[in-house]
């Protein structure tokens, strides 16, 4: 019993201690946005890698996703003589829900797992330790620029998704399932709100920054060797997939309860 | 120039540094010898602040470092990593020139171009490699472009980190050259980290001997074979036998 209370004790403890490291870093990044120097050439670098290279994987997802839902939605519908809602649940199943998640998930996989990887290999090989002697402050040179990348353009990504996204609808829902193209897309723009864009794209810039920060701090949290660079690239795919998630719940109840 | 005053750190239950004292002159080359695990590196991290001491005061040029500038400080310093440590997505001339691009003493680019290429042909390199990644470059050439990089912006002091390590007893002893060539026509204070006896002789006006955490001897390079201290002793000859302890 003494031995389960006291090993619950150290689980509680160390959790603690990881989300007070957690947060202290998260502080410690935003903080470099006020402070020079900024390395605009290392963000447009991030921005190229973040937002303009993911963009085929983030097509095709959204792509194949949009036309899928459109086949469900109708199957689905059908059960319930309910085939016509096609274009509308498409239109707001991809903006509200799988735009921003599905694009935060491929990001977490393609833009966490890169970043952690390069960060943690740069460590153990010494190359952060490098940055320090040769008068540049990590946290500024590598980790606020991607950051920063990647919570603006994400929101980005999210937007191009969502559009992929419904057009994927669009052609299955046209050109399988027999709809009026101008009917189609005519139901789809009076069913979307202002707020059912805005909260795509306030997820997108959230789960960017989750992703970011997630890469961020395990790779520079990295153990040494092959390793620890593995463990951290793993551990920050999964902690960014974990937290987007959640902050897609959270964000969903601020956004969307009744 | 440099002095460190009981200097302790430790990992976990691991006391590495268990006090280190130690003077180094103004334009002095000390060479500190030790095996591998006895915190050689570790002393390095902790002058340039990549590590905190747990006890004891470092002092570079009469400043207590832990009070200085670490921007001014650490502009006053260049540092051969052992492995290179060479930034995998720049080209060659931009590790090299990779304080001139940026912060107080960055300089218009195609000045710190041409400065990176000076340095590049001081150490023997052309211009070719200029363009080039570090991935496509020998082990040697990754070397002689850390070297570079490390005398780029000039510094009163150099520390070089293993400088031979993973190189041939030709090319180490062409790096070994290089690196006392440039110390002193810089006239730069210079601490190397090495158990290579060869870099040992080629390198050090002074020799300090790391063991069990502490300085176990240290001396001019001229006097390491009369020492008669049977741990130093036993370390240059490479004996197996001995005080100091080896795994078998």
């Amino acid at each position: 019993m003494i031995r389960a209370l006291a090993w619950l004790g150290r689980l509680t403890l160390g959790l603690i201690a990881a989300l007070g490291r957690m947060t202290l870093f998260v502080l410690e990044v935003f903080s470099h946005l006020f402070r020079p120097p900024w390395y605009p050439r290392e963000f447009g670098n991030a921005v190229m890698s973040v937002g303009w290279q993911s963009l085929p994987v983030v097509g095709l997802t959204a792509l194949f996703t949009g036309g899928a839902l459109a086949l469900q939605i109708y199957s689905g519908g059908a059960r319930f003589s309910a085939e016509a809602v096609v274009p509308q649940i498409v239109a707001i199943g991809m903006v509200r829900e799988l735009g921003p998640v599905l694009v935060g998930l491929m990001i977490a996989a393609r833009v966490t797992s890169s970043i952690a990887a390069e960060i943690a290999t740069m460590k153990v090989t010494e190359q952060i330790d490098a940055l320090v002697t040769l008068s540049t402050h990590p946290m500024k040179y590598l980790t606020l620029p991607r950051v920063l990348a990647a919570t603006l353009t994400v929101p980005v990504l999210v937007g191009i998704g969502d559009v992929i996204g419904i057009f994927g609808g669009y052609v299955v829902g046209v050109y399988r399932l027999g709809f009026n193209a101008a009917g189609y897309l005519q139901n789809t723009v009076d069913f979307l709100e202002a707020l059912d864009i805005l909260s795509s794209l306030a997820k997108g810039a959230v789960f960017g920054a989750l992703a970011g920060l997630a890469g961020c701090y395990y790779g520079l949290n990295s153990a040494r060797g092959a390793m620890g660079v593995g463990r951290a690239t793993k551990s920050g795919v999964v902690a960014a997939a974990v937290l987007i998630l959640a902050a897609n719940f959270v964000l969903t109840e601020v956004f969307f309860s009744a | 120039m440099i002095r460190l005053s009981q200097v302790k750190k430790s990992f976990g239950d691991n006391h590495v540094l268990r006090g280190i004292d130690l003077e180094i002159a103004r334009g002095e080359s000390m060479v500190v010898i030790g095996g591998s695990g006895t915190g050689k590196s570790v002393v390095l991290k902790c002058i340039l602040g990549l590590m905190t001491p747990e006890a004891g005061m470092i002092e570079v040029g009469g400043q207590d470092v832990s009070r200085v500038s670490r921007d001014a400080f650490l502009a006053r310093f260049g540092m051969l990593f052992q492995a290179s440590a060479l930034f995998d997505s720049l080209p060659v001339w931009q590790n090299v020139a990779f304080r001139l691009l940026r912060g107080a003493q960055k300089r218009p680019k195609a000045e710190a171009r041409a400065i990176a290429l000076t340095k590049l042909r001081r150490v023997g390199l052309g211009p070719e490699v200029a363009e080039r990644l570090p991935a496509e470059l020998s082990g040697g050439m990754q070397k002689r472009v850390g070297l570079a990089r490390a005398i780029a912006a000039d510094p009163e002091i150099i520390f070089f980190d293993e400088p031979t390590t993973g190189l041939d007893p030709i090319m180490a002893g062409v790096i070994n050259d290089l690196i006392r060539e440039i110390v002193t026509e810089m006239g730069a204070t210079a601490v190397t980290i090495t158990h290579d006896m060869s870099s040992v002789r080629a390198i050090a006006d002074r020799v300090a001997m790391l063991h069990h955490g502490k300085i176990r001897w240290a001396g001019p390079v001229s006097e390491i074979d009369q020492a008669g201290d049977p741990y130093l002793d036993q370390f240059i000859n490479g004996r197996a036998e001995g005080p100091i302890e080896t795994l078998r």
